[in-house]
């Protein structure tokens, strides 16, 4: 075997193309010279090896600190802002932390990690760095209660789908995402911006999505990512006038008919494309036709070399771009012996299309009968005059379960036809459901919880 | 119950207490619907509070499940 050109994140940073910058709600950094600078105070070459937990509670410095740790450290561990700290300990020692790299020292002033290197603003540096090895990225998988999982990737899979993608090669793109970049999805957009010679807009947590939406637009937002959830709470707001970015994308969700043509009202210059990824199979494929689903000609392998095949009604996708290990003592095997990763995600065909139809763990179970709430939320998601929906499961007497519903109208000023809209839906369900699967009850709601993922909390999935 | 009736497109016969509720057209899924828009309306479930509380035979007896949810 020949030995193979190791390349990591600087590579991608340089004085050209020029006018690049990192920011979020309360500063921009050029990232023309960053590589004249450093945000560690000249100490990287301590890390060089190490395991490193990336314990900085500031998104932008985060980002920063990636990009000059990377090709250095052993392995680098993201944590994402919601973090358990209980679950830091556990973390650690599967991931066989011995350096921290933190923008507040003085917590781990008696911590057991002989090594803390503390992360600030970035000043001009004593040297420029050089990649020495492969980092390895250790991420957190979402959406599990108790430990998460920690996930191991390469830059070189983590970023597979990127260079396939043509969005992101257009040139002097500025990428934005409401997901956090210490996230599959939000490290997804930051990676683009960077390998693709872009700019970033970061999220800002507790900002007014009006406030946010302004930003995006005053920095000249181009290319922006998110869940439908998020896209549907961008929607309600009434703040995507003025906003025109080219390229819209949707991810970490189903994305359904009714939020993709949300969407391509609101934003008719631009692609909308909805991806499918997850921290541990990485990116499978993204579409761009504007339906929901996918084509089942993707089924098989694709020209990128990802494969993905369908049993017993949930996606396996086997490809370089996927994680390549759990990591820990007892870190269970993340793909089948035959390299496929089990997604999870239950599809089913229809026509030349496959739909996701839910989770293989979502299940509500009605006597006996069962339905996947994504499915029942599609429907409901139809009607014109709703915003977002989530039905869940509520136990019942006679049947073990029953589905109920909870609605948020597209126009609160509609509320007072709640009867009316209330019977359309039931309409719209029967017609197009099982009578099982239709909800029970119907209740309009003003607010859905979403996860810090940005996902729809679904607390008794 | 009627509007029930209508959603799940079963025709009732006329009701009095004595009516079995298997003769009422409903099938389980429609007495699930109304217990749960019942509790929802009523506040309660006497099907649920009530480990031991019989499954009603007759409408009468539905009824008087709700009847006897102590106040």
């Amino acid at each position: 075997m020949s030995p193979r050109e190791v390349f990591a994140l600087r590579d991608y940073l340089g004085p050209e193309p020029t006018g690049r910058a990192i920011s979020d709600a309360r500063q921009l950094v050029s990232l023309t010279d960053i590589l004249l600078k450093t945000c560690l105070a000249d100490r990287l070459g301590e890390l060089s090896g190490r395991s490193v937990l990336m314990a900085i509670t500031d998104q932008l410095l985060s980002g920063l600190a990636m990009t000059e740790i990377d090709g250095v450290a052993r392995r680098m561990l993201l944590c994402p802002p919601d973090l358990n700290a209980d679950h830091l300990q556990t973390l650690i020692e599967d991931a066989g932390i011995d350096a921290v790299v933190t923008d507040h020292p003085e917590r781990w002033a008696g911590a057991a990690i002989d090594l803390v290197v503390t992360a600030g603003a970035p000043s001009p540096a004593a040297a420029t760095a050089k990649t020495e090895r492969p980092t390895e990225w250790l991420m957190l998988t979402s959406g599990t209660s108790g430990v998460p999982k920690i996930v191991r990737h390469t830059l070189e899979g983590l970023t597979g789908a990127i260079v396939a993608d043509v969005p992101a090669r257009s040139g002097a793109a500025v990428w934005a995402t409401f997901y956090d970049i210490r996230r599959y999805g939000g490290l997804q957009i930051f990676l683009r911006a960077i390998i693709g010679g872009g700019s970033m807009v970061l999220s800002q947590p507790g900002e007014p999505i009006g406030d946010h939406v302004g930003r995006l637009r005053a920095r000249g937002v181009t290319h922006i990512s998110g869940t439908p959830s998020h896209w549907r709470k961008l929607l309600m707001s009434g703040s995507a006038s003025g906003f025109a970015p080219r390229y819209v994308r949707l991810s970490g969700e189903i994305a359904d008919q009714a939020v993709l043509d949300g969407l391509s009202r609101a934003f008719p210059e631009a692609s909308i494309g909805h991806a499918y990824a997850s921290t541990e199979a990485g990116v499978g494929f993204a579409v761009n036709d504007g339906l929901a689903g996918f084509p089942a000609t993707l089924i098989g392998t694709n020209r990128d070399g990802v494969e993905m095949e369908v049993k017993d009604g949930s996606l396996r996708i086997r490809s370089t771009r996927t994680a390549h290990a759990y990591v820990g003592r007892n870190a269970a095997d993340l793909a089948g012996s035959d390299g496929f990763i089990d997604t999870g995600d239950m599809v089913e065909k229809r026509g030349d299309r496959y739909y996701f139809v839910g989770r293989r763990g979502g299940i509500i179970n009605i006597g006996g009968l069962k339905v996947h709430p994504e499915e029942i939320e599609a429907v409901i998601n139809r009607h014109a005059e709703v915003r977002m929906s989530r039905a869940r499961s509520r136990r019942s007497p006679i049947t073990g379960a029953i589905v109920v519903a909870d609605v948020i109208l597209a126009d609160a000023d509609s509320s007072g036809r709640s009867n009316e809209i209330r019977e359309q839906i039931l309409a719209d369900c029967r017609a197009s459901l099982a009578s099982y699967k239709v909800p029970a009850v119907i209740k309009f709601v003003s607010s859905l919880d979403i996860t810090a993922a940005g996902k729809l909390a679904r607390h008794d999935a | 119950m009627r509007q029930i009736a209508e959603e799940q497109k079963v025709t009732l016969p006329p009701l009095d207490d004595n009516l079995s509720l298997h003769e009422t057209g409903f099938d389980s899924l429609g007495f699930a619907i109304l217990v749960a828009r019942l509790e929802d309306d009523l506040g309660v479930d006497p099907f649920t509070i009530s480990e031991d509380a019989a499954f009603p035979l007759t409408i009468g007896d539905f009824i008087g499940a709700y009847e006897n949810v102590p106040a």
